[in-house]
């Protein structure tokens, strides 16, 4: 089983992910289970929805999302909810947004 | 099991609370009463968004009262790029001015560089700001002001490397122009917290122990400019502008100018973000550490002259302000390229580039 949610980007991200600014995906776990994290969705949007050769511009040492980069979960902010170990629930919004660029 | 006094080795399991005791609260550490959405960089609270929205505008206020920043009928110009922090800060003030009273003047000025598939669409936010925030919008662009050029020509010309160089003088200058054709002697702009830290790092990396102090105040009015500068947002954390945006719904447009951005600049930022996720507050922390650092200043043995440059006449403590210096090479470049038929000498924004360290900035 897997899950499905809705994953925006925000900030300039979008450029990384063919311009798109929101994308609905299903997501099962990386080892099988039910219950995908968002440290899963961050290696599938890597390896499947990127477009951009450019990843260091949104994971660092490995998977994980770069300093700078805010993770709103259902518009909460992602350091309230576990980061990466949040267990993405059936129908979640999920927002990545650069504070990288200028303003 | 007691933690011996002299344990030098963490034992985090013996050290916690029993799991009797919540670890988090699950609400708002403000009203106590809403769920909470964010936490604060700044303090580490967990809290809501009505609250969220009440203590980021508080703060800004506090900024502006307790530095005494306008005064009642003055009129003050938003440096407007379209961008987060520009237009976090224009609704901000507006918001501000509406609830305190301010009795302030507020008018957008924006600078179009000339940077086609950058600021023409963000010059397009701007407008639409203009009617959302009910203010007056003044465009000057760095064709009318610069003997034609856009940077886009400039980047033709010179390449890819200097041009921020040219940007930066330039824009100084073109937003000093803009705020005189409005008959306005001060102008805001949307540098926040991590801008500030970022420029005091950069400053310290390049022992340029001049600015080190100076680059934190809140007001700037150097000897060459007429009009004033400041920054309500200096104490604003650049994810709670983002956040505040993303909230309010506020129309701004993201993405990064399409010429190569300084590449010393980039560096000190993710070393900024870097030090934030271990430790948030670093980032007042390097704003504070700047404003106390006051290194005992050299005497100088002759004060700056002022005077005005003898081609624009634009205000100068050289004979020719840094903005003519430069056009002078662009012009020389696109006479060479119509004379000659050939390329600008690569060499020559080398050259340039040293002639400008000569002047005072």
């Amino acid at each position: 089983m897997a899950v499905s949610l809705t994953v925006e980007f925000s900030g300039g991200l979008e450029a990384l992910f063919n311009n798109s600014r929101s994308i609905n995906l299903s997501l099962a776990s990386r080892d099988g289970s039910d219950s995908p994290t968002i440290a899963d969705l961050v290696v599938r949007l890597c390896e499947k929805v990127m477009t951009s050769k450019r990843r260091e511009l949104f994971v660092i040492d490995g998977y994980h999302v770069r300093p700078g980069i805010l993770v709103l979960i259902n518009d909460a902010d992602w350091e309230l909810e576990g980061e990466e170990e949040y267990v993405i629930q059936q129908g979640d919004q999920i927002l990545f947004a650069s504070t990288l660029h200028g303003g | 099991m007691p933690r011996p006094a002299d344990s030098t080795q963490p034992q985090a399991a013996s050290i916690l609370p029993p799991r009797s005791v919540p670890l988090s609260t699950t609400t708002c550490e403000l009203c106590h009463i809403r769920k909470p959405f964010l936490r604060r960089p700044k303090t580490g609270q967990k809290i809501c968004q009505p609250c969220f929205f009440h203590v980021f505008e508080r703060e800004i206020h506090n900024t502006i009262t307790s530095k005494n920043l306008f005064y009642r009928g003055e009129r003050v110009a938003i440096g407007a790029s379209g961008g987060k922090d520009s237009t976090v800060l224009a609704h901000v003030l507006k918001v501000l001015n509406e609830r305190y009273d301010y009795g302030v003047e507020f008018v957008l000025l924006s600078i179009d560089e000339g940077i086609r598939g950058y600021r023409d669409d963000s010059l397009e936010t701007v407008k639409r700001n203009k009617d959302q925030y009910v203010m007056p919008l003044e465009i000057v662009s760095y064709k009318e002001l610069y003997d034609d050029w856009s940077m886009d020509d400039i980047v033709a010309q010179i390449g890819n490397r200097n041009n921020c160089t040219y940007c930066g003088v330039f824009r100084r200058q073109a937003l000093d122009r803009g705020a005189k054709k409005l008959g306005i002697k001060h102008v805001v702009t949307g540098h926040n917290a991590d801008d500030m830290a970022e420029t005091v790092l950069m400053n310290l990396l390049r022992g340029d122990t001049a600015r080190l102090d100076r680059c934190t105040e809140i007001v700037t009015q150097s000897a060459d400019s007429p009009v004033k500068r400041s920054k309500p947002l200096k104490f604003t954390y650049e994810k709670e502008i983002v956040l505040y945006a993303h909230y309010k719904k506020l129309d701004y447009f993201s993405t990064e100018c399409i010429y190569s951005p300084e590449a010393f600049r980039g560096t000190a930022r993710t070393l900024i973000k870097n030090l934030e996720t271990v430790r948030p507050s670093a980032i007042v922390d390097i704003i504070r550490s700047g404003e106390t650092f006051a290194l005992e200043r050299k005497k100088s043995g002759t004060a700056l002259k002022l005077g005005s440059c003898e081609r624009c006449g634009y205000i100068s403590s050289n004979r020719i302000c840094k903005a003519c210096v430069l056009l002078e090479g662009l012009n020389a470049g696109r006479a060479a390229v119509q004379v000659n038929g050939v390329g600008y000498e690569p060499d020559e924004g080398a050259a340039l580039s040293k002639r400008l360290e000569h002047l005072s900035f």
